[in-house]
C-alpha cells in the first residue's frame, strides 16, 4: 500500500483551479480514482476515528490503549508478572465480562417480558418455545448469573489469599464487599421474575426473614414495640404489600432491571478507578521478609 | 444407596452451578496454597541468607537478565482478556444449549414447595435458620458478615504478605478467613443443597427423600435443663450464659492471640483488638450453637419475652 501519497495536489486543495481551471466532470472522476488509490488509513475518516499511527512502535502500543475510551482504564504498561494467569486467576475481569453479558441478554429478555401476574409466566413460556433463540437467551442469562456469583466469590478468595486488601487498597476491598452483596441481590431479585413456584417460594422464604428484622420487622425483636405491623414494616416495603404478589413482582423487576444495576455500576466505576489510583493490579509483589520489619517481628534472641 | 435420588439432586440444572462452584473453590484453594508454600520456602531461604536478601529479586519465577520489568498492556494483557472473553462465551453457550434453566409450575401461594429452598448462594443462611431465629440467621448474621469482611483491612496490621501468596506469614488471617468461607459458607451451601430434604430434615446423600418421615426431636431450652422456669429468672439466666460465653470466649481469645500471634498483638491498638476479638467469638458462636443443638438438643440458650437466642 502506498504510504507516501504521491499525487495529492488535488486532495490537499480540491478547490484549486490552478491546473488550467479544468472544472470538467471527467477531471473530478479522475481525481476521485486517484483518491481511491490512496491508503484509506491516511484518509480523513480513518484518522478521525483512530487517532494514532498503526506501525508497531512502543508509542503506538501505548496509544492503542490510552486513546481508546473502552480500554483506557488500563495503564499503558504493567508489571510483567501481573499477566501470569496463576496469580489473579482472571476472576475480577471475568466477573465484569459476565456482568456485560448479563446486561445484554437482560435487555433482550426485557423486550419479551411483562412484569405482571399471569402474563409474566406466559412470557417465559413464550420465550422458551416460540421466540427464536429465546430459550438460549434465557439460559445464558440464568447461567451467567450463577457463574458471576461463583467468579465474584473466587475473586474475593484470591484477593484475600494474596493479601491484596492491605494498604493502600483497604477502601477498594470494602467497595468489593458491597459489589459482592449487590451481585447476590441482583441474582435474588431476578429469581422471582419467572413467577414460577421456584422463584415464588425462594422469595417467600427470603423475604420472610425481613419481618424478623430487629426494630423494623413486625416479628423481630422489639418490632411490635416500635409499632411495626405486617403493613408498615421493612418486609412490606420490599414487597409493596404483605404477601408476594403483583406489587412484589413489579418491585423485583424494577430493582432487578434498573435500581440495582445503576447502584452496582456506580460502585463498579469506583472499584475500577481505585484499582488504578491504588497502584494498578496488586502483584505478584516481591515477597517481604520478617527481616524487613524489625518492629513487627523482633529478632528471636 | 438410592443412587437415583442422589443423581436427581446432582443433575438438577440449578444444582450444576453448585457442583462447579465446589470443584472450582477446591481447585483454586489448592492452587493458591501451592503457590503460598513455594513463596514460603523462598522466604525461609532468604531469611537465612543475608546476601541473597539484598540481591534476590524476591519472586519465585526465574527472571532473566535483560527482561523488561514491565510489558505493554497491548498486546500482552489485552490478548489474554479477549481470549478469556471468548472462552467464557463459548462455555456459556455450550452450557446454555445443554442445560435448560429451571421453570416450575406457575406460582401458587396455596401449594407450598417441600423443601422450599432459597437460591443456592443463600443456603448457608437458610441452614443457620435451623439453629437460630430468623432475626439472627436472616438479618443480623449477614449484616455482621458484610461489616466483618469490610473491616478486615483495618484490623489486619500484618505488613507481610501484601500482594503475594503466603501461608506462614499470615497464618491466623488465612485460617480465620478460610474457616469462615469454606466451612461456615461453602460447606453450609453444600449441606443445604445435598443433605437437606423435605421438611428441611437431614438426609445423608444417597438416602431416599421420604416426605412422610417423622423425626421426634425433643429440643429443650437450656434453662429447662437447669430446672429454671418463670420469666425474669429465664431471661437473667440466659443473659448470664450468653454473657458468660462472650466473657470466657473473649478472655480465651485474648490469651491465645497474645501467645500465638504476638506480633499482631503488639502492633494492634485496643479498638482493633476488641473488634477482632468480638467478631471472632461471634463467628465461633455459630459452630458452638450448631454443636449445642446437634449433640445436646438445645433449642434456645436465652429466652426473653422479646427475642430468643
Amino acid at each position: 500500500m502506498a504510504t507516501e501519497p504521491t499525487s495529492t495536489e488535488s486532495k490537499k486543495d480540491p478547490k484549486s483551479n490552478g491546473n488550467g481551471d479544468d472544472q470538467s466532470l471527467g477531471r473530478k472522476i479522475k481525481e476521485g480514482i486517484d483518491l481511491a488509490k490512496n491508503d484509506p488509513r491516511e484518509g480523513q475518516i480513518w484518522t478521525s476515528v483512530i487517532r494514532h499511527k498503526l506501525d508497531d512502535s512502543p508509542r503506538n502500543r501505548s496509544l492503542a490503549v490510552l486513546s481508546n475510551v473502552f480500554l483506557h482504564l488500563h495503564p499503558a504498561k504493567i508489571n510483567r508478572d501481573a499477566v501470569r494467569y496463576g496469580f489473579t486467576w482472571g476472576m475480577g475481569g471475568i466477573s465484569f465480562y459476565l456482568f456485560i453479558v448479563l446486561t445484554l441478554t437482560g435487555v433482550f429478555l426485557m423486550f419479551y417480558y411483562h412484569p405482571t401476574k399471569g402474563q409474566a409466566f406466559r412470557d417465559i413460556l413464550y420465550l422458551r418455545h416460540d421466540v427464536p433463540y429465546g430459550n438460549l437467551l434465557r439460559n445464558m442469562h440464568r447461567w451467567a448469573a450463577h457463574a458471576m456469583i461463583i467468579t465474584v466469590w473466587l475473586h474475593m478468595l484470591r484477593v484475600f489469599l494474596t493479601g491484596s486488601y492491605k494498604p493502600p487498597r483497604e477502601f477498594n476491598w470494602g467497595v468489593g464487599v458491597l459489589l459482592l452483596v449487590f451481585t447476590m441481590l441482583l441474582s435474588f431479585t431476578g429469581y422471582l421474575l419467572p413467577d414460577d413456584q421456584l422463584g415464588f417460594w425462594a422469595v417467600t422464604v427470603g423475604t420472610n426473614m425481613a419481618r424478623a428484622t430487629p426494630f423494623l420487622g413486625h416479628e423481630g425483636p422489639f418490632g411490635p414495640q416500635m409499632g411495626m405491623t405486617a403493613f408498615n414494616d421493612v418486609r412490606f416495603a420490599l414487597l409493596g404489600g404483605s404477601i408476594v404478589d403483583s406489587n412484589a413482582l413489579l418491585r423485583a423487576y424494577i430493582w432487578h432491571c434498573i435500581g440495582l444495576p445503576i447502584v452496582l455500576s456506580v460502585f463498579l466505576i469506583v472499584h475500577f478507578w481505585r484499582i488504578r489510583k491504588d497502584g494498578s493490579i496488586s502483584g505478584p509483589a516481591p515477597i517481604k521478609l520478617e527481616h524487613d520489619f524489625k518492629d513487627w517481628a523482633p529478632a528471636k534472641a | 444407596m438410592d443412587w437415583i435420588q442422589l443423581w436427581q439432586i446432582a443433575s438438577a440444572p440449578d444444582n450444576v452451578p453448585i457442583l462447579i462452584m465446589l470443584a472450582l473453590v477446591g481447585f483454586y484453594t489448592c492452587y493458591a496454597f501451592k503457590q503460598a508454600f513455594a513463596n514460603d520456602r523462598l522466604a525461609a531461604e532468604l531469611e537465612a541468607d543475608p546476601v541473597m536478601q539484598k540481591t534476590h529479586h524476591r519472586k519465585r519465577f526465574p527472571f532473566q537478565k535483560g527482561w523488561a520489568e514491565r510489558v505493554h498492556v497491548w498486546p500482552y494483557l489485552l490478548k489474554i482478556e479477549f481470549l478469556a472473553a471468548i472462552i467464557v462465551t463459548a462455555i456459556l453457550i455450550v452450557w446454555s444449549i445443554t442445560l435448560d434453566a429451571p421453570l416450575e409450575e406457575p406460582a401458587n401461594p396455596s401449594l407450598t414447595m417441600n423443601p422450599s429452598k432459597a437460591p443456592w448462594y443463600f443456603l448457608g443462611l437458610q441452614e443457620m435458620l435451623v439453629y437460630f431465629d430468623p432475626w439472627i440467621a436472616g438479618v443480623v448474621a449477614p449484616g455482621i458478615i458484610v461489616v466483618g469482611l469490610m473491616v478486615i483491612p483495618y484490623v489486619d496490621v500484618n505488613p507481610l504478605g501484601n500482594g503475594y501468596y503466603t501461608y506462614k506469614q499470615r497464618k491466623f488471617a488465612i485460617w480465620t478467613f478460610l474457616f469462615g468461607f469454606l466451612i461456615l459458607w461453602v460447606l453450609l451451601v453444600f449441606i443445604g443443597t445435598f443433605i437437606r430434604g423435605p421438611g428441611w430434615q437431614w438426609f445423608w446423600p444417597g438416602t431416599f427423600w421420604d416426605h412422610h418421615r417423622v423425626v421426634h426431636e425433643t429440643n429443650r431450652n437450656l434453662h429447662e435443663i437447669f430446672g429454671i422456669s418463670g420469666q425474669p429468672a429465664e431471661g437473667i439466666f440466659g443473659a448470664a450464659v450468653v454473657g458468660g460465653y462472650f466473657a470466657l470466649g473473649m478472655a480465651a481469645f485474648h490469651v491465645l492471640f497474645k501467645k500465638f500471634a504476638n506480633n499482631a498483638y503488639r502492633a494492634m491498638n485496643i479498638v482493633q483488638l476488641l473488634i477482632v476479638n468480638s467478631l471472632f467469638v461471634m463467628m465461633m458462636g455459630m459452630p458452638v450453637k450448631i454443636i449445642a443443638r446437634l449433640a445436646f438438643r438445645i433449642k434456645y440458650v436465652w429466652v426473653t419475652p422479646w427475642f430468643n437466642i
